[in-house]
């Protein structure tokens, strides 16, 4: 049988790797938002593990609502980076800096 | 090693190697198209899991909708793949590091010896004809009613911010657009003018006209 920690370890492998997706690729916006997809889905997975080996179809409902939300962040982020790389010609982050933050 | 496990660590080395490109290739292109594969080997995993519904949820709308729009923007977007790339060795160090540290304190959590086969006891393995889409909804619908009207405006909002962000209004000596509140406050005298005049005889006209 798989147990429950092999789920959790390897949706926190998921994690770690998208984490470490954020870290290096911190100049494309594109590949950042993809990470995050990447994030999303680990956490999700967590939820999906717990439901089977609690017997309880709650985690499978947060599931379907976080993946409600992603694919609406998604949309928006996509259409965020359209409108930069429109005003700018550019997705690089170092290029963002106007607000001088 | 029975065969779930094998199919579960067959899925999950997929998710694992193709994330792992996903996060290390040069391409955005080739990055969503490995993330493609993570989905589809998750959703596999998923299944493993018994949830079958959002196995094939997460292939429906993650590898086919999502990640389809990703390769839109990609391809809409004319990149400087060379400057995008700067810094990747730079921070590979740091990166591993802080990814190794997440990874080993996450371990000490959700290992073997908090998490294992002997702490959970196995789960309930459902009969043939038990169905994981009728238990969802069926939650979804009574329990969480109101929760998935929130979700269904939450994707309302989603496609009006969508569409306002990127529509574009071009000047209107380039292309005619239709004025929609114009269009409904015209009345009919905006539309029909009646013109009063003299009526003139043309000597031709009558001449056709009695010809007829």
């Amino acid at each position: 049988m798989v147990a429950l920690s092999d789920y959790l370890i390897f949706s926190a492998i998921l994690f770690t790797l998208s984490m470490a997706g954020i870290f290096l690729n911190r100049k494309n916006v594109i590949i950042l938002l993809m990470s995050i997809e990447l994030m999303l889905l680990a956490v999700n997975t967590n939820l999906v593990a717990f439901s089977y080996f609690l017997n309880d179809v709650a985690g499978q409902i947060f599931v379907f609502f976080i993946l409600t939300v992603a694919a609406a962040e998604a949309a928006i982020g996509l259409a965020i980076i359209v409108l930069v790389f429109r005003n700018r010609n550019s997705i690089n982050v170092d290029d963002l800096g106007s607000l001088k933050g | 090693m029975t065969f779930e496990q094998l199919v579960f660590y067959v899925l999950a080395g997929i998710a694992v190697i193709s994330s792992l490109m996903m996060i290390s290739v040069n391409n955005p292109v080739k990055a969503a198209l490995w993330l493609v594969l993570a989905f589809i080997a998750t959703a596999g995993v998923w299944i493993t899991a018994q949830a079958e519904f959002l196995g094939i949820v997460l292939i429906l709308v993650y590898a086919g909708a999502v990640m389809v729009l990703f390769l839109f923007v990609v391809m809409m977007l004319d990149i400087n793949l060379v400057k995008l790339k700067e810094g990747f060795t730079r921070y590979l160090p740091i990166g591993v590091m802080a990814a190794l540290a997440i990874f080993a304190m996450m371990y000490m959590v959700l290992g073997p010896s908090h998490f294992g086969l002997e702490k959970t006891g196995l789960p309930v393995t459902h009969a043939a004809d038990y169905s994981n889409t009728a238990a969802l909804g069926v939650e979804l619908y009574t329990v969480h009613a109101y929760a998935f009207i929130l979700a269904a405006v939450l994707l309302l909002v989603g496609i009006v911010a969508a569409i306002a962000l990127t529509i574009r209004r071009r000047p209107p000596h380039e292309v005619l657009y239709q004025d929609i509140d114009k269009q409904v406050k015209v009345q009919a005298k905006d539309r029909f003018r009646m013109v009063k005049m003299e009526s003139t005889k043309q000597p031709a006209a009558k001449k056709v006209e009695e010809d007829e």
